[in-house]
């Protein structure tokens, strides 16, 4: 019942935030909504880390481990951008257009319900169209600033994501027709599992391909990528970091399930392509993230890098690539939405985007210096943050497995990576305070900001005080029913144990 | 009419429904005129339906009579009317001249693209398909990858809209061969995502005009790597 429960919820606050009654109304509904989803997805995920299944509707609404693993980060990312929200809009939004806060409100409810339906459908035709309105309701979210870049960056993402949807869907019906031609069924993961052994392999690898590519597009893995650093660089902080932070994972987990369906050799031959895009992908983004002017723009392109991470991981094949694969999902929602919150701080406090305009940000706002440093160093990988656990359970397992060149590549990708953001993040926090305002390319904010109060609002600093526990806890500890549910959710990729 | 002159005259229909379909798909890359781009979209949509009656009449699907019904209600009627509210009369009647690669390459590029997608559809319909899933599954995906192509090259809003749609019709056309015993929910909720597709891409359309005064999207440049 809980899954019923939080797609109703999250649809009934959409529908509350249009009323019209005062300016706190509706970021109120919206963070109590979102916490009680956070707590229905937490018993949800905790009722599934022994390996069991919770079932709302029987071939529609389901979760097992993995699908509870990805709802628990989609309602955790989706309670603290909610918090970080009431602060970020009520500072950027003009005092007098409130209409545009409860429009805010709205399409961020009604986003949050397309994610959280991506894992909880579990009938394949209704979990393609869940991802696909994921990109159609954020669309306007991107452009929510109203600037050319915001629309130009809005159009470039629905028009690339729906060519995926397309190809993506031809992937699921090939699926369908598989499955009905050889057993009855029903057209779920479960179901499709069973049956792939009656699928004729050059069906189920077309099948394979066309999603790959497909839903690959919304992903961003390279060369599909081109979207990616405009859309998750121009929407406000809030909504980067779930578009960045759990949307291209929801994709990614999408593209994962399919993984168990191949046997034997054919999953190496699956793998492999995994591996490929995986490993162009890290190496791509890893050397564009250099060259980024815009620091939103490079936690972008490090979203790109981490998507090729996982999926270098899920390619490598075995329970300990697989376990890592699932470490670095966590690791990276956390610490990615820590970067944009860190990020929109910093925006506020400075008033441009331009990595070259800021020094000294810790003299600023040592707020936003802190959190951005915490993050940056978060998401580069250095220890003990929990990125750095999960990427080195990772290239252990691809040792383990005697791997050596695809580890080797992925290593000097990541180092790359990791210079690259430790670099640009060095230069803006430390060094005397200035903010350089030589924009040409008006990567300026739309209104000034007192540079007298550089502190952000409470909501901001608390959704940033959560966020930053699990990043660093999850670097030195793993609550054990978390490693219970990574366990399972590992295991049911297949490769063993 | 014996019931096997009716199979075989209902397969010859499917197949000249296909082959038309096929050339709109050619069609919407060969046009310029945006309003004719929009008429071959619906003239696509409508063959769509009747490749559908078709295979529901020999089916014996209630489903595949649905999907027909959704087909003309929201492609022939409802999505026109959409085009014409959000982006207006003036921006879609005139001629578009921006194209990346020009016709006569293009359309040589979308031969190439047909025959690829017979190449990869060879394989899947080897084992045992039937035969309207020999005519349709390619030409679906023939439709759907030229409708990739379109969308890369086409400078525009709206031909890059029909080219998404035309992808959708290319995937749809397949689909309803492959298969027809989706659960009616699935098909319910495709052609209310079509429609939010549309509602989405054409608003930001308008937005886009409103705010640069054309929609030649392709002349958006502000953000890329230099």
């Amino acid at each position: 019942m809980e899954l019923i429960y939080i797609l109703l919820i999250s649809l009934s606050a959409a529908a509350l935030s249009l009323i019209p009654v005062g300016r706190r109304f509706a970021p109120g509904v919206t963070i109590l909504g979102s916490l009680a989803i956070f707590l229905l997805s937490l018993r949800t995920a905790l009722a599934t880390a022994a390996g069991g299944e919770v079932i709302a509707v029987r071939d529609y609404l389901s979760c097992d481990s993995f699908s509870g693993l990805i709802l628990l980060l989609v309602a955790f990312v989706g309670l603290t951008a909610a918090i970080f929200s009431w602060g970020y809009i009520a500072t950027t939004v003009e005092t007098t257009d409130d209409r545009k806060i409860r429009r805010y409100y709205s399409r961020f409810n009604l986003f949050l319900l397309s994610m959280l339906a991506v894992p909880i459908f579990s009938q394949l035709a209704l979990v393609w169209i869940a991802v696909e309105l994921t990109t159609l309701l954020s669309v306007f979210l991107v452009s929510f600033e109203s600037t050319p870049q915001a629309l130009e960056a809005a159009w470039k993402y629905a028009v690339l994501t729906c060519m995926g949807a397309s190809l993506a869907l031809i992937g699921i019906l090939l699926l369908c027709w598989g499955l009905s031609s050889s057993s009855g069924a029903a057209f779920t993961w479960a179901g499709l599992l069973a049956a792939s052994p009656q699928i004729p392999p050059s069906l189920l690898y077309t099948a394979f391909l066309f999603i790959l590519i497909g839903f690959g597009t919304k992903a961003g893995l390279v060369p599909m990528h081109t979207w990616l650093p405009d859309a998750h660089s121009q929407a406000p902080s809030p909504i980067c970091a779930i578009l960045s932070g759990i949307e291209t994972t929801a994709v990614l987990y999408c593209i994962m399930r399919l993984l168990p369906m191949f046997p034997g050799r054919a999953a190496s031959a699956a793998g492999t392509w995994f591996v490929i895009f995986g490993l162009i992908s890290t190496g791509v983004a890893a050397f564009l993230l250099i060259q980024a002017k815009d620091y939103k723009r490079l936690f972008a392109f490090s979203t790109v890098e981490h998507m090729g991470i996982i999926l270098v991981a899920v390619g490598l094949g075995g329970y300990a690539a697989h376990l890592g694969a699932m470490m670095q999902i966590v690791s990276h929602t956390v610490t990615k939405s820590l970067c944009f919150f860190a990020a929109g701080a910093t925006l506020m406090a400075t008033g441009t985007r331009n990595i070259g305009a800021i020094r000294g940000l810790i003299r600023i706002s040592p707020v936003a210096g802190i959190f951005l440093m915490a993050g940056g160093l978060g998401i580069a990988g250095a220890p003990p943050f929990a990125v750095f656990l999960s990427e080195f359970s990772i290239l252990r397992a691809g040792i383990m497995s005697g791997q050596y060149l695809v580890i080797g590549l992925l290593t000097l990708f990541i180092v790359v990576a990791f210079f690259g953001i430790m670099q640009q993040i060095n230069r803006m926090v430390f060094g005397s305070a200035e903010i350089l305002l030589m924009d040409e390319r008006t990567l300026s904010f739309g209104r000034s900001v007192n540079p007298g109060r550089n502190v952000p609002p409470p909501t901001c600093i608390i959704a940033l005080a959560i966020t930053i526990i699990p990043v660093i806890l999850f670097g030195i500890y793993l609550p054990e029913q978390l490693y219970q549910l990574l366990h399972h959710a590992a295991a049911s990729l297949g490769g063993g144990k | 009419m014996s019931p096997d002159l009716l199979v075989s005259f209902l397969t010859k229909l499917n197949a000249l429904t296909g082959g038309v379909f096929l050339l709109c798909a050619f069609g919407l890359v060969g046009i310029r005129q945006m309003l004719t781009c929009l008429r071959i979209y619906v003239f696509q949509s409508l063959l769509l339906a009747i490749s559908a009656i078709i295979l529901g009449y020999f089916h014996a699907s209630i489903h595949l009579f649905v999907v027909a019904a959704l087909t003309i209600a929201t492609k022939v009627f409802i999505i026109p009317w959409v085009l014409r509210q959000a982006v207006g009369y003036e921006s879609y009647a005139k001629r578009e001249i921006s194209q990346a690669i020009n016709i006569p390459s293009s359309l040589l590029i979308a031969v190439v693209i047909a025959i690829f997608s017979y190449y990869i559809a060879s394989p899947l319909l080897a084992s045992g398909a039937g035969v309207f899933e020999k005519v349709n599954l390619p030409i679906g995906m023939a439709s759907l990858l030229i409708g990739t192509y379109t969308v890369t090259v086409r400078g525009e809003a709206v031909p890059q809209l029909l080219g998404i749609l035309a992808m959708e019709n290319g995937a749809f056309f397949a689909g309803i061969s492959i298969a027809p015993n989706l659960p009616l929910i699935a098909e319910l909720a495709a052609a209310f995502y079509v429609l939010i597709t549309v509602l989405v891409i054409g608003l930001l359309a308008m937005r886009i005009h409103k705010m640069i005064a054309k929609t030649a999207v392709g002349e958006l440049m502000a953000l890329r790597e230099e």
